[in-house]
């Protein structure tokens, strides 16, 4: 649709919009998060539903306890190697379409504990993150901003071709393999439809 | 028909079903016609949880939780009646008073019984 003619209809008090537009600004008004903490920066995310930065005012602050009601998932903190399975099972039980915000240098990276035996290094790994905040922890306002990247990014995906999302492919992944605990390692220790294993050169 | 006095009753009746089972019946259709399927067994599993489900739902409960059923009845489920008993009490018939009486006599005979058997001790 041309934008120019869209402006000049809405300065008449024509408002003209897509179906497109319609179905993506409903997806992205009603984001509901997962009930779900794994660390410090749980804190932060708490403090981000409550009254003073007031999530609500993105449409994302039914926090489900449930992952079959939840279409967003916010890694909020260090994900140890022992809770990265739980983590890729609850994504997979969540509902299509369905969102990673990958919250605080820990979960995209593993952070100040990157050289540590047992944390994961980046969620990133197993799952398809769309948002990584950095910080440590990310505040309230940080969080926000996800979000906020989050909803721009659904509002400008087009619900045909190649680049549309990922629910309404029908050839798409839908299940993530769910890694399990090795001798040494988590086994497989990456997905690799996900995250091809960077090569190292030496 | 529309003459009996019930009828408007059946109306309220069928509209408050609709009120419940029309949204029941859209969720049906839209869960059909648009929502994604994108299943796998994991998303289907009986149970949601981060942890896989082991072992039977159907376990068995020690008998002997009968005596915290008991403690139950005797603390709080009398503490309910008793309320509502005293508020009521000038105003109560012989026979309330005395039905009321005998409730709470039951009650503490359970009380003296559980009391005997020493489970009120702490050890």
């Amino acid at each position: 649709m041309d934008e120019q003619l869209k402006i000049e209809m809405g300065k008449q008090g024509v408002f003209i919009t897509s179906l497109q537009e319609l179905y993506n600004w409903g997806r992205k008004s009603s984001v509901w998060p997962m009930q779900f903490g794994l660390a410090c920066c749980a804190i932060e995310m708490i403090a981000t539903t409550m009254a003073r930065y007031d999530m609500a005012r993105f449409g994302a602050e039914v926090f489900r306890p449930s992952p079959r009601q939840a279409d967003m998932m916010i890694i909020s903190g260090t994900v140890t190697k022992k809770m990265a399975p739980q983590v890729v099972r609850l994504y997979n039980q969540m509902a299509e379409p369905r969102y990673v915000i990958a919250m605080g240098a820990c979960a995209i990276s593993g952070g100040p504990f990157k050289q540590g035996y047992n944390v994961l290094k980046g969620i990133d790994r197993y799952i398809p993150v769309d948002v990584h905040i950095p910080g440590c922890p990310p505040r309230p306002e940080a969080l926000l901003h996800a979000l906020m990247t989050l909803q721009k990014k659904i509002a400008g995906q087009p619900l045909t071709g190649e680049d549309r999302p990922r629910h309404l492919d029908a050839e798409a992944q839908g299940e993530f393999p769910v890694p399990h605990q090795g001798e040494h390692d988590l086994v497989p220790t990456s997905n690799q439809g996900v995250w091809p294993v960077p090569i190292t050169i030496k | 028909m529309a003459a009996s006095p019930y009828f408007s009753l059946a109306v309220l009746f069928l509209a408050a079903l609709g009120f419940g089972l029309a949204p029941l019946g859209l969720a049906w259709l839209w869960g059909r016609v648009f929502s994604p399927p994108k299943p796998n067994h994991i998303k289907n599993a009986i149970y949601e949880c981060g942890l896989e489900s082991k072992g039977d739902a159907w376990v068995q409960f020690r008998s002997a939780y009968y005596l915290y059923a008991i403690i139950f009845l005797i603390f709080d489920v009398e503490a309910v009646f008793l309320l509502p008993f005293a508020v009521a009490f000038t105003g109560l018939s012989a026979v309330a008073c005395v039905a009321m009486l005998v409730f709470v006599l039951m009650l503490v005979e359970g009380l003296a019984w559980a009391w005997a058997k020493g489970v009120l001790t702490w050890a």
